[in-house]
């Protein structure tokens, strides 16, 4: 295989790792019945703090950790106001990323500038070796492995747990759930929580594979782009790897174009790629209002408070 | 324990206190956040609150920023309030900008009354253009019109980009990515000999006093309202949602239009790669803090643009990150949300009853 297009494989792999951890993060979230718009802020938020950490400390992990548990702190506010304090989860979320766009610029002033090498590759004797195909499937970084570990845990959870079945009782109509006295608070909580875990993992992977540096509103819009991936893949977690792995595809395959310059259209055009792809698969899979109802949890978005 | 119960009545008192509440306790964790920075707290509060509106030309400046925030502010409080979430007000702002913009640049160096009436007329236009397609897809594909409204915020900053980098760059530029300087007549009249005060702000107020009547005052608003309030209701009535759609959207959008094309043809005075620091999406947290209501909105532009000069004060004088800006509007966003739970909630303590 021609070198390029390997490389172009290898680095559509990492742009699309974010957008995984971000989207599953946020189906599950919607599974139970909350609609989370703050994914852009905990990923800028979870970026900054992995970078940090990775700086001041030395250890990968100890990175990945600091995102994962800033995700879950800006998450945790989210589900504080939403769930106990009945505020509107279109509001809240949106109050979540320009907080997080703020706070994140705000830790984020020292680190501007500053290099890191990268997240380690892991590196298998033998099949890492392998010509072309030991560099497609071996030797990535671990997070890569974990992501698509992680959207089969997700697809596994859902459907054949009963806490999964649960989960989505909660998001398919609170009352009913509540009425079997299923703790319908508590599990929007965790499922907000591990939303959180997942942006702020997303974010992390930004600055510590994908960038590896930070730059102040790094992600560019993934958050949003996760959240439509959402609809796109109608809640179901194995779609939201195809989804990512598209949109990964276009962002890098512009990024490539761009740089050969065997096409001749303006940079900033082609930039505009996978926003405009973000809108026309929105528009595709929404027409469909049938395939959404069928789909979407039916108590999305709407807030719940036990009376009794 | 203490817990929430539900009040019969949503309270009046606490949706005029609310945000004053909301106001405090932001204050209070912004002296706690200086304190965490190792800022003097006293010399942080001075720089941020009392020096940038000690003197006149602080105060006008003060009016230039919230001119935009209020025209926007109003345009999404009657969005919002019929549940239209039109979020990327931003991009509209930006498309105003370009359409104004480019009016100034097509009739540069023509000296005639008319232009600045058509810069704005193209302004209110670009803004409404951006604005239609989340509308268009909203009414006619069911697109969720928070998603594109966005991702449109995003392609509308690379349009700004691509055209100030090609067809409006300043050919005697030397290559910059900026355009020519408008011309005198492409430039809004200023109020105030001295400071940068535009007529935008006579316009804002005017809109406010606009936005009010339509509210409280026609069918239209009344509409908008039993929309938001309870959709089936509005459907029984007749309000067409769709009607309410286009209507949210081209209004806002046209007012973020207007605010944009106020930025290039006022404070800034040509196109550059950025005309605002982020005035559609400040606008959202102005709505909200303003109560949805245009008269609210006015105060409430009115802070937040003190934030804005507070965190430019700042970082002029104590060297603060202007990040500080954004921080506290998203702290502010989150204590108006949590307060609001007063308006529909009574606190009360939980005591075990004996049967």
């Amino acid at each position: 295989m021609n070198e390029t297009i390997l490389l172009a494989i290898l680095t559509i792999i990492t742009a699309a790792t974010p957008l995984v951890f971000a989207a599953i993060g946020e189906l599950v979230v919607e599974k139970s019945g909350v609609l989370n718009l703050g994914v852009e802020g905990m990923m800028l938020v979870g970026a900054v703090s992995s970078f940090t950490a990775v700086h001041v400390t030395g250890s990968a992990s100890l990175g990945v950790l600091a995102g994962m548990f800033a995700g879950v702190m800006l998450a945790l506010i989210f589900a504080f106001l939403t769930l106990n304090l009945q505020s509107s989860q279109v509001a809240t979320g949106l109050a979540l990323t320009i907080f997080g766009i703020g706070v994140s610029a705000l830790i984020g002033q020292p680190l501007i500038g500053v290099a890191y090498e990268g997240l380690p590759k892991v590196q298998i004797p033998v099949l890492s070796d392998i010509p072309v195909l030991g560099r497609l499937f071996f030797g990535h970084d671990i997070l890569v492995y974990c992501s698509i570990a992680l959207v089969i845990a997700v697809s596994w959870f859902l459907k054949r747990t009963r806490a999964g079945l649960i989960l989505r009782a909660v998001g398919d109509s609170h009352d009913a759930a509540h009425a079997l006295g299923y703790p319908v608070i508590r599990v929007r909580y965790l499922a907000t929580l591990f939303g959180g875990g997942c942006a702020g993992l997303a974010g992390a992977y930004l600055s510590m594979a994908y960038a590896p540096m930070w730059v102040e509103n790094m992600s560019a819009g993934r958050g949003w782009i996760a959240l439509a991936l959402v609809v796109f893949a109608s809640w179901q977690p194995s779609r939201v790897l195809f989804g990512a792995y598209l949109f990964g595809g276009i962002s890098i395959l512009q990024l490539h174009a761009q740089a050969s310059g065997t096409i001749n259209i303006p940079s900033q055009l082609m930039s505009m790629l996978p926003y405009l792809a973000t809108i026309i698969v929105l528009v595709l899979i929404s027409r469909d209002q049938g395939r959404i109802r069928r789909n979407a949890p039916a108590s999305i978005g709407k807030a719940f408070h036990p009376t009794t | 324990m203490i817990r929430l119960q539900p009040r019969a009545m949503p309270s009046k008192l606490m949706g005029y206190l609310a945000p004053v509440i909301a106001l405090c306790l932001t204050l209070l964790s912004g002296l706690i956040l200086f304190a965490l920075l190792g800022v003097p707290i006293g010399e942080a509060f001075h720089a941020f609150f009392i020096e940038p509106v000690s003197t006149l030309y602080g105060l006008s400046e003060l009016g230039v920023k919230a001119a935009p925030l209020i025209l926007i502010g109003v345009g999404l409080s009657i969005g919002f309030r019929a549940q239209v979430w039109n979020i990327g007000a931003e991009g509209q702002l930006i498309l105003g900008g370009i359409c104004g913009g480019a009016v100034a640049l097509y009739f540069y160096e023509v000296e005639a009354w008319y232009v600045l009436p058509l810069m704005m007329l193209a302004g209110v236009i670009g803004g409404m253009l951006w604005a239609a397609i989340p509308a268009l897809l909203k009414t006619r594909f069911n697109a969720n019109e928070i998603l594109t409204s966005l991702m449109l915020t995003y392609v509308a900053g690379l349009l700004l980009s691509f055209l100030v980098h090609g067809a409006l760059r300043d050919p005697d530029g030397y290559n910059f990515p900026e355009s020519r300087l408008f011309h005198d007549a492409a430039l809004l009249p200023v109020i105030m000999e001295g400071t940068r005060l535009h007529i935008g702000a006579i316009v804002a107020v005017f809109v406010v006093v606009a936005g009010w009547v339509l509210l409280s005052r026609t069918m239209l608003g009344f509409a908008l309202k039993v929309n938001g309030a309870a959709p089936r209701a509005g459907a029984y009535a007749g309000f067409g949602q769709k009607r309410l759609i286009w209507f949210s959207l081209l209004f806002t959008g046209g007012l973020a239009g207007l605010a944009g094309l106020f930025e290039v043809a006022g404070p800034i005075g040509q196109l550059l790669p950025t005309i605002s620091p982020g005035y559609g999406f400040t606008a959202i947290i102005v709505a909200f803090l303003g109560r949805l209501h245009p008269v609210g909105v006015l105060f409430a532009g009115l802070v937040m643009a003190l934030s804005y000069l507070g965190g430019e004060s700042a970082q002029i004088t104590l060297n603060l990150p202007v990040a500080v800006t954004g921080v506290f509007q998203g702290l502010l966003l989150f204590f108006l949300l949590a307060t609001d739970v007063l308006i529909n909630f009574k606190i009360v303590r939980n005591v075990r009853r004996q049967l």
